[in-house]
Order: structure tokens, then sequence, then C-alpha cells
């Protein structure tokens, strides 16, 4: 194997090993979460530290590769990609973290009802299936599928959007329990960035297999709605 | 520097030709089984500390040194010390491919002709390991006995790397090896060179950056005979300390 590829393969490696932890971080997250597992709840706070480090080390392992290799096309696009998705990575870390915060802090198990209503678990699903399957297309090349799972974004955005409402309704009929709920609140924001930042992933194994950015490609739609487009419509 | 042991040394050194001070007082220790990059602007030395090491400025009216170059730990430049001892310890691949104009095979046997082995078996035996450990048998193997001068440039490149090798050196220098070849034979001998150090101690002269970086475990920076830094090549390519090696490597210098 050519020695670029050895270190490409490395770097690529290193970065399947910093999403495995991360996957695991997200699970026990939510798993914390669910059972009000302190002690869980605080080895995953504790853990972050570790998937801080591979963001250290994985940036200066991308700095030494251009560095010393100064690569072009598919190899350039695969190293800016590796380094966004290293930063993408660490957010969604730092966001488990987040989630363990809030598992540290419950005396008991949130309230089913809660959970059903908001239906904060399914999200947990969707997110945590969503970030599996995105390091499988990256593993796998497959852009395909990466196009496949950024639609899969919607399913979040919808739980999110209509949360609001919900968590409303259950503070007014439970009074007592505000805290607990606006927390579950965060968390439900939380899943829902973790929503975007692997459609953000995504988005980088489609530059990087075909050259193609389509990031932002919703924001030209939204300007471009068909009502603008109407002959003679002048704001 | 680094725990492994040195295989190449060079201890105070200064090299003069005649009036002119070439190298200003050289200390600098290369890794066994590692590659070593010397870089640096043309006239900075780099080449003639490269010729030190197989005494190759020997030839050179008017040229001296001082100090001392180590191999294995022992100085070269001592009185005892064979040149044609030494040179079988320490190959050379030079900037333009100057294979001999006879056929492959000789030329790829020429040094142990030299030496006094006759006995053909143990010549192809040599041939064929050195042509594979050169990345070039397969490319060759059925032309064996045609004229070494109709390969292509890369390919006489790396039949001169075969030819250095057939000896079996410990120690393989290159003065500028790729530079006079097009970027796929270039990136076929950086290849080897990559290869290469698993079993030699290279070192390497090369006004491409870029091909330091791709090849080299060291790098040193040269100028104006003096050793400005030597450090780690990943070091030396991302936070150099010292300003020259700043200017030099980002293409603002002078």
């Amino acid at each position: 194997m050519p020695h670029i590829d050895t270190e490409l393969e490395r770097l690529k490696t290193k970065l399947l090993e910093m999403w495995d932890l991360v996957e695991y971080q997200l699970q026990s997250g939510r798993e914390a979460m669910v059972n009000a597992d302190v002690e869980l709840a605080k080895l995953v706070i504790k853990r972050d530290r570790k998937v801080n480090q591979f963001d250290v080390k994985i940036d200066r392992m991308c700095e030494n590769f251009f560095a010393l290799f100064t690569p072009v096309a598919v190899d350039l696009r695969m190293v800016l990609a590796i380094l966004k998705i290293n930063a993408n990575l660490e957010r969604i870390g730092d966001t488990a973290e987040g989630i363990a915060r809030f598992a540290r802090k419950l005396e008991a198990p949130v309230d089913p009802a809660l959970m059903e209503m908001t239906k904060v678990l399914p999200m947990y699903e969707e997110a945590l299936a969503m970030f599996e399957d995105c390091r499988t297309a990256f593993k796998n090349n497959d852009p395909k599928l990466a196009k496949e799972l950024i639609k899969r974004d919607k399913i979040l955005n919808k739980i999110y959007r209509k949360s609001d409402t919900v968590v409303t309704k259950y503070m007014v009929q439970n009074p007592n329990k505000i805290s607990e709920a606006l927390a579950l609140l965060s968390i439900i924001k939380k899943l829902e960035r973790v929503g975007d930042q692997v459609t953000n992933i995504a988005e980088e194994v489609i530059f990087y297999r075909e050259a193609k950015v389509v990031k932002h490609r919703s924001d030209k739609k939204k300007k471009k709605t068909p009502k603008d487009d109407k002959p003679g419509n002048t704001q | 520097m680094s725990k492994k042991t040195n295989k190449l040394e060079a201890i105070n050194l200064d090299a003069y030709y005649g009036d002119f001070h070439a190298l200003k007082n050289i200390n600098i220790g290369m890794e066994e089984k590692a590659v070593t990059a010397f870089i640096g602007p043309s006239g900075c030395g780099k080449s003639t500390f490269l010729r030190t090491f197989n005494r190759m400025n020997d030839y050179i009216d008017g040229f001296k040194v001082e100090g001392q170059i180590l191999l294995d730990g022992k100085d070269i430049y001592q009185k005892n010390i064979r040149v044609d001892e030494l040179r079988k310890e320490v190959g050379m691949v030079f900037q333009k491919p100057n294979p001999f104009p006879k056929s492959i095979f000789e030329n790829v046997v020429y040094g142990l002709k030299i030496q006094g082995i006759k006995k053909k078996s143990v010549l192809e035996e040599a041939a064929e390991t050195s042509l594979k450990r050169a990345a070039l048998w397969d490319e060759v193997k059925d032309k064996l006995h045609k004229s070494a001068l109709a390969l292509s440039g890369g390919q006489q490149q790396r039949l001169c790397i075969a030819r250095a090798l057939a000896i079996s050196p410990s120690v393989l220098l290159m003065d500028e090896p790729a530079s006079a070849l097009d970027p796929i034979s270039t990136a076929k001998v950086e290849e080897l060179i990559y290869e290469l150090k698993t079993d030699y101690t290279i070192v390497i002269v090369t006004h491409n950056m870029q091909q330091a970086g791709r090849v080299s475990d060291h790098t040193a920076f040269f100028y104006m005979g003096e050793l400005v830094e030597f450090n780690k090549t990943k070091t030396m390519f991302t936070s150099p300390k010292d300003e020259r090696t700043q200017n030099y490597i980002t293409g603002r210098f002078g």
C-alpha cells in the first residue's frame, strides 16, 4: 500500500475509534437518563475527557498530514472531511456528557408519562440509529446511505417542534415537576442538535466521495419558493 | 534526540574548499533504519555534507575536513580506513540516472564483479534480489541482457538503486534522486525509499520540500554551511523552531 494510503488509513481508523467511543457515550447517556443511574452518569462525564483527547489527536494528525503530504483531489477532500467530522463528533460527545449531567441530578427515573408524551425515547433511538448508519456510510464510502440518512433528520425535527407545547401542557398539569420537565426539554433540544451534527457529518461523506457540496441546500430552496417565482410578484 | 542508535554521526565537522568554509561545525546524528532528509537552498552545503559520508569529496582539490564522521561509531576519516571498503557499506545514488553503457544485468552485478565474484548463480541471484528490492524486476526480468540505456529515466534511476543495493550496503546516500524524473517515476522512487528504510539507513538531499515531507523521518535544514535546525520531519513541517527554517519551507526565503 502506498505510504500516503497507509497514513490515510491510520487517520480513518483513529476517527472510527472516536466514533465508537462517542456512540458508547450516547448509549450510556440514554441508559443513565432512563434508569436515573447516577454512577453511570458520572462515568459518562468522566469519559468525555477521552473524547476530547481523540479530538486533539485527530486534529494534530490532520495537521501533520497536510504538512507532510500536501494532499490534492480526493485525498485533500478526505482530510478536510475528517477534520470536520472530528469537530462534529466532539460536539456530539459533549451532548452525551450534557445528558449525563442531567441524569446525575435525577433522584428517580423521569416520569414515564412525560417520556411518552414528548417521544424523547424514540427520538433518542432515531438519533442513535442515524449516528450508527452515518458511521457505516463513512466506513464503506457510501454516499447513498449518507443521503438517505440526512432525510431522517426530519423525524427528529418534528418531535422537537412539538416538544414545547407538549412540555408546557405537562408542566401545567404537574407544577411540582417543572424542573424535570425543563431538563427533559433541554435534552430534546440536544438530540435535535445531534441530528444536525450527524447531518453535517453525512454531508462531509458526500463531499469527499462525490466532490459535491450539499450543505445549506435547504436554505436555497427556502429562498426560492414557487410563490416568489410567480411573474409579476414584486415585493 | 531519540533512543534509537545512530548509524551515522558528525561531530564538530568543518569542511573547506580551499579558503571557502563550506560546512561550519556540524553536529548531527542519523538514526539507523530511518530516512533523514537534508534541505536548504543551493550552495548551503547539504550535498557537500552528504558526500562526506562516503568520502566522495576526497577527489576534489583543496578539499579538507576537520572533526569526525562516525559510521557505527567508527571515524571514517581515520588513516586506517579503506575507502573501497567504506563504499561497500555506504552506497550512493545520484541526481541523474547514470547506468553504465552495458546490459541491465551487467549494471546490477558490476560492483560484485569488481569484488571478484564470478559464479554465475551467485550473480544471478544477487541481480534478481536487488532488482526486486528496487521494484524494477517485473519490468525488466525479460530483458535483463538488453542495454540499460534503453530504459526510461525512472527505470534507469531504479536500476542505479538496484546497483547500489547489490553490494549489500547498510547506508544509502541519495543526492536529489528524483529531481530529473517525471511525477510518476518520482512517486515510484519515493515509495521505494519508504520501503527500503526497513533495512537501510537512508540520507537524502532534496530540493523538493514536499518530498522531504513524504519520505523522511527526520529533516535537517542547512543554510550557508550551517546546520540551522534538525528535528523530526513532522515538527519541522508544522512548527519549526528557527525563523530561517520557517521562511525557507514556506517559500519566503531570500
